[in-house]
């Protein structure tokens, strides 16, 4: 293997392995900061010495037990009595001094257990969501802060600069490294879940920026998410979320044109959606609704998803279903964004006029005041009404909201048609 | 990006029909398989029946010609597979290497074609699918 080889080999192990091995190490110094920069510091040491003796045959266990060193040296030179940490560290070197194996059992006992606890400590209430979606994505996908930069087109010093307060954050809250139990469990939960949800959306539906997708973020909120259902695989709406971000995955390759243009959902080319993907989501869907999940928001949400997964073609969409799965979705969590596409659904199930209805109820909702689709669903309906003119109007007011370049060229296109229209 | 890591195993293709690996490799193959569940890279997976339960259909000439398996021409065949969701090729190349394979065994790992990769004449081809379904149906 050539030097840059070797050095991308060290990377995917790196990104196979940091996770287990922050989640292992911060379970034995009980801060996830310092956890991070002790596995940090054993990539150092990983890349200074792999291209010269190759990549170990166990490289996990070789990674593992090099931070565990590192986390033994800091312990005994007493660099968590700084952090206040005195105690714990006691503690564990007690354990270790009396066994001889505490740290290797501390290390093997659980892993599972201390990713869990790694996922909520990163989602923890105390940080801001962006501290939140950068701290998970950083600490438990494994990327480097130039890649949490380039997702979210921002400079990797920002993002660096982010996670670092962060982590202080954390300290300074006395944050402990432990998994939520009781009613504090489903707030937690809720976190977690809304963090992964964010970090898909935003490859998803890319909220600024040149381009409409960012597909490698909705994989790496994937990923999240099926780690997340193998560690807690009995919380439904942990279900409910992968069902919905699998079969809303499964779309990615039919929502943009070869050109870069964004194609809305009825007009996809249906045999590009991912089979492989939908049948996942559809099963985790199952999985949701047999734990008793199925009135859960992200149950509901993937819910209606699967309703389009399952039309071979959009004419065959089950809209009345859609439209009461809404119904039920806006009892349950309501919201000004839910309320509009439960008029979207109610107009393709029993007429635009229906859905207008709906729409102009939310006409002075102030949350969406400045939110680009609320025009955007207006103008569909009154061009469907033959309201050209009124129409046109919508289309350009929603094309003046959106940031994202290629749907405002897509809102322009539709009002300029609407124009057309009118002189017709 | 999604790879499949074709399973080669050395010696399938003569193996008898019914053909089972042994208990305690089926035991360490099940471990490795939940570690990539675990780490949420892992997609799909099967096992292939030996070949000599198989068939082969070729086109010469235009003509589907079929032959029962074994077949005396393979020098190798697929014994199953793997599709995971990964980074990079190094990564899947990694996932391969902590295989617990045996003496015959050889991974294959290939990067997977997406059909969104492909020009938009294929696509539009493609595209005609979901209609000859629905008028399928509709008879």
């Amino acid at each position: 293997m050539t030097a840059p080889d070797t050095h991308r080999a060290i990377e995917a192990v790196f990104r196979i392995e940091s996770p287990r091995l922050i989640a292992g190490i911060a379970r034995i110094v009980r801060d996830v900061g310092l956890a991070e920069e002790l596995a940090q510091d054993a990539l150092v040491t990983a890349l200074e010495k792999w291209p010269d003796s190759g990549v170990p045959d166990n490289p996990g266990a070789w990674l593992m037990a090099t931070a565990k060193n590192r986390a033994l040296d800091r312990l005994r030179r007493g660099k968590l009595a700084e952090r206040k940490h005195e105690e714990l560290g006691r503690e564990t070197i007690a354990r270790q001094d009396a066994t001889g194996v505490g740290f290797e059992e501390a290390l093997d006992d659980e892993l599972g257990d201390d990713l869990l606890r790694l996922i909520f400590t990163a989602c923890h209430p105390v940080l801001s969501t962006e501290s939140r979606v950068a701290l998970t994505l950083r600490l438990l996908g494994g990327l480097s802060t130039e890649e949490i930069g380039r997702a979210f087109l921002t400079s990797e010093a920002t993002i660096a600069q982010r996670i670092v307060r962060a982590k202080r954050a954390l300290a300074d809250a006395n944050v402990p490294f432990e998994v939520p139990r009781g009613e504090e469990l489903g707030r937690r939960l809720a976190s977690v879940l809304e963090v992964l949800y964010l970090i898909f959306n935003e490859g998803y539906s890319a909220t600024a920026g040149d381009d409409w997708m960012r597909p490698a973020l909705c994989e790496d909120a994937l990923r999240l998410g099926r780690i997340l259902a193998e560690l807690a695989p009995q919380e439904p709406e942990v279900h409910g979320l992968l069902a919905l971000m699998e079969i809303q995955a499964s779309r990615a390759g039919a929502r943009v044109s070869t050109s870069g243009e964004p194609v809305l959902l009825l007009d996809q080319n249906r045999a590009l959606w991912d089979q492989l993907l939908i049948r996942r989501g559809l099963a985790a869907l199952a999985r949701a609704e047999a734990l008793g999940g199925a009135g859960g928001p992200y149950a509901l949400q993937a819910a209606i998803v699967a309703c389009h997964a399952r039309a071979l073609t959009a004419e065959e969409t089950d809209w009345p279903r859609i439209a009461a799965l809404y119904a039920v979705l806006a009892q349950r969590a309501p919201s000004p964004i839910v309320e509009l596409n439960r008029a979207v659904a109610v107009s393709m199930a029993f007429g635009p006029a229906a859905g207008l209805a709906l729409v102009d109820a939310l006409a002075d909702e102030p949350s969406l005041r400045g939110y680009h689709l609320l025009p955007s669903v207006r103008g569909d309906l009154l061009a469907k009404l033959g309201r050209s003119a009124e129409a046109r109007g919508e289309f350009e007011r929603a094309a003046s909201l959106t940031r994202n370049a290629r749907e405002r060229d897509l809102l322009t296109a539709r009002a300029a048609a609407c124009a057309a229209a009118d002189l017709a | 990006m999604r790879f499949m890591m074709l399973m080669i195993p050395k010696g399938y293709e003569s193996a008898a029909p019914g053909a089972m690996p042994d208990v305690k490799a089926v035991e360490k193959m099940m471990k490795y398989n939940e570690s990539l569940q675990k780490a949420g890279v892992l997609l799909a997976l099967d096992g292939l029946h030996p070949p000599s339960a198989g068939a082969r259909i070729s086109f010469a000439g235009g003509k589907p010609k079929v032959s029962d398996g074994p077949f005396a021409e393979a020098k190798e065949v697929l014994g199953g597979y793997w599709m995971i969701q990964v980074k990079s090729k190094e990564e899947a190349i990694e996932w391969a290497s902590r295989c617990p394979g045996s003496d015959n065994e050889i991974i294959e790992v290939r990067q997977v074609q997406e059909l969104a990769d492909f020009p938009d004449d294929i696509q539009q081809v493609a595209g005609r699918y979901p209609e000859m379904q629905a008028q399928a149906r509709k008879g």
